[in-house]
């Protein structure tokens, strides 16, 4: 192989997305201003001491007012067990990683209210959710902060459990039900914001008044999986130069096959022999980042165990570059194609125009939903059989419905997993061929038909 | 509602599925030469019909 498929700009490309993905992830993540778009048509005071202050327009006349579980207070094993709850809470994102029990691998914490400034520390300053810092707290591993104007202390105090509320709240227009979270200070409960949209939950929350920049267990895994690509893709560049036209040998023997793959069954049918020189590197950079993070996902301790690939966030930033890339590549041709359609009858044409302009943008959005769903719904699936034995179990009441459904749960899991294995391939090469077919439609030459 | 309407999805996206790879089937009885053009084909082809049904089970999330 006298080509060298790794070069420096190779390299450069992969860091680029690297940094990209990271930095949109938090940027994504936790975005907005002190007043959430909630309807502010009822301003409702109604005398709940939680509610004098804010401003928010939530609805506060409708309090469910049941509180499930201690949360906070004395771990999570408290409470009867909830499986979405659950299964949610380990899909999300988390300001700490967790190990077992209750040892905790701190992260960095660096978060920015415009009204009070900077915040930065490890993720243990806060206790595992027993210690309030310039009013933020930790509320099952994630950062929230006590919304501002409630008279909370914002030196470091130590604070009393976390509740949860469910109660309908006015969103645009329609009755939604939403958890609140509460904190106890000296018998005195303070609301907390809801995390942002895109990850407290699925699409739950809404707008922080503060920016979260911190290094997260996603953020970790994915500074870490890019430190072993570029490690990786390093020995093996190195492997080609000081072998130049020789056979490979060790990692580069190992890892040759998936380059001749991708060259072959990805860029040059889709792209087409004339340019995928150009997005190959792109090409790479994609299948491998997204294949490592989607099989680290599948590891169920430290350093994996993160779900990045299942996160919208990640998912939207890697699609964004595809339709950067497409959008900025098209040629005469390509746009030729999308606003006016050479060679059918003028009336079809006003109809096909605007599709064709949908199109652009739904391409990449369908990119971002296909991975963020099959990683998600993959790890759901494999949390809620775990749970079985929770279910099954009856809280830990019932020790023989706990073995049954331990012993139907690991077997049902292994078999997830080695799905979950043959899905991790598949998406990254499914998320490499996509975007390589879009920008082979951006650069395609005019044929001679029509 | 939500499981119902993933549920709907996944039946959709099933028979898709469940076409492509007959039909990939009956291709590479054909031509057996061609098995890796098809298995390429066939794979993409899943994935984009997979992607029908993923809506479905995000609409389904979102729904509860």
């Amino acid at each position: 192989m006298s080509k060298s498929f790794i070069s420096i700009p190779r390299l450069f490309l992969l860091a680029v997305l690297a940094a990209s993905v990271l930095l949109s992830h938090n940027a994504f993540a936790q975005d907005g201003h002190n007043h959430d778009g909630h309807d502010h048509s009822q301003h409702q005071h109604d005398g709940h001491d939680h509610s004098q202050h804010n401003h928010d327009g939530h609805d506060h006349a409708k309090h469910e007012g049941h509180s499930h579980g201690n949360h906070g207070c004395g771990g999570d094993g408290d409470g009867p067990y909830d499986p979405v709850a659950t299964a949610m809470h380990h899909i999300s994102d988390a300001n700490e990683f967790h190990v077992l029990g209750d040892f905790h691998i701190p992260l960095p914490v660096i978060l920015y209210a415009p009204d009070q400034g900077l915040t930065t520390g490890l993720s243990s300053m806060f206790h595992h959710g027993h210690t309030a810092v310039d009013g933020y707290v930790l509320d099952h591993g994630r950062v929230k902060r006590v919304k501002p104007g409630q008279g909370f202390p914002t030196q470091a105090v130590d604070h009393d459990c976390i509740t949860h509320e469910e109660r309908m709240v006015m969103v645009l227009g329609k009755e939604k039900k939403q958890e609140v979270g509460f904190v106890e200070y000296k018998g005195k409960k303070y609301e907390l914001e809801s995390s942002s949209t895109l990850d407290g939950g699925l699409f739950g929350g809404g707008f922080t008044s503060y920016y979260d920049f911190s290094i997260t267990r996603n953020v970790f895994a994915m500074l870490l999986c890019a430190i072993i690509l570029v490690f990786l893709f390093l020995r093996v560049a190195k492997g080609y130069k000081d072998r130049k036209g020789m056979a490979p040998k060790g990692l580069q023997s190992f890892m040759e096959p998936f380059f001749t793959f991708i060259r072959d069954e990805v860029s040059i049918p889709m792209i087409g022999e004339k340019h995928y020189e150009r997005f190959q590197p792109f090409v790479m950079s994609l299948f491998f980042f997204v294949l490592i993070l989607n099989l680290t996902g599948l590891v169920p301790f430290f350093p994996g165990g993160s779900n990045v690939t299942g996160n919208l966030a990640v998912t939207m930033a890697l699609a964004l570059l595809t339709f950067i890339i497409t959008t900025v590549n098209g040629n005469k041709h390509y746009w030729e194609h999308i606003l006016w359609m050479p060679g059918i009858p003028g009336w079809v044409k006003i109809v096909l125009t605007p599709v064709e302009v949908l199109g652009m943008f739904i391409k990449p959005f369908s990119l971002m939903i296909r991975l963020f769903a099959n990683i998600t719904a993959g790890h759901i699936i494999i949390l809620s059989l775990i749970g079985l034995i929770f279910i099954f179990g009856d809280n830990g009441n019932n020790v023989g419905g706990a073995t049954a459904g331990g012993v139907v749960g690991v077997a049902f899991t292994a078999f997830m997993n080695l799905i979950e294995l043959i899905v991790a391939f598949i998406q990254a090469f499914i998320f490499a061929t996509l975007s390589a077919s879009y920008i082979g439609a951006a650069v395609e030459e005019a044929h001679e038909h029509h | 509602m939500g499981a119902i309407g993933a549920g709907l999805g996944a039946l959709g996206a099933g028979l898709g599925v469940g076409i492509i790879g007959s039909k990939a089937m009956e291709a590479i009885a054909r031509q057996p030469e061609a098995v890796g053009d098809i298995r390429n084909n066939m794979i993409l082809m899943a994935a984009l019909v997979e992607g029908a049904a993923l809506f479905a089970i995000v609409v389904g999330l979102l729904a509860g």
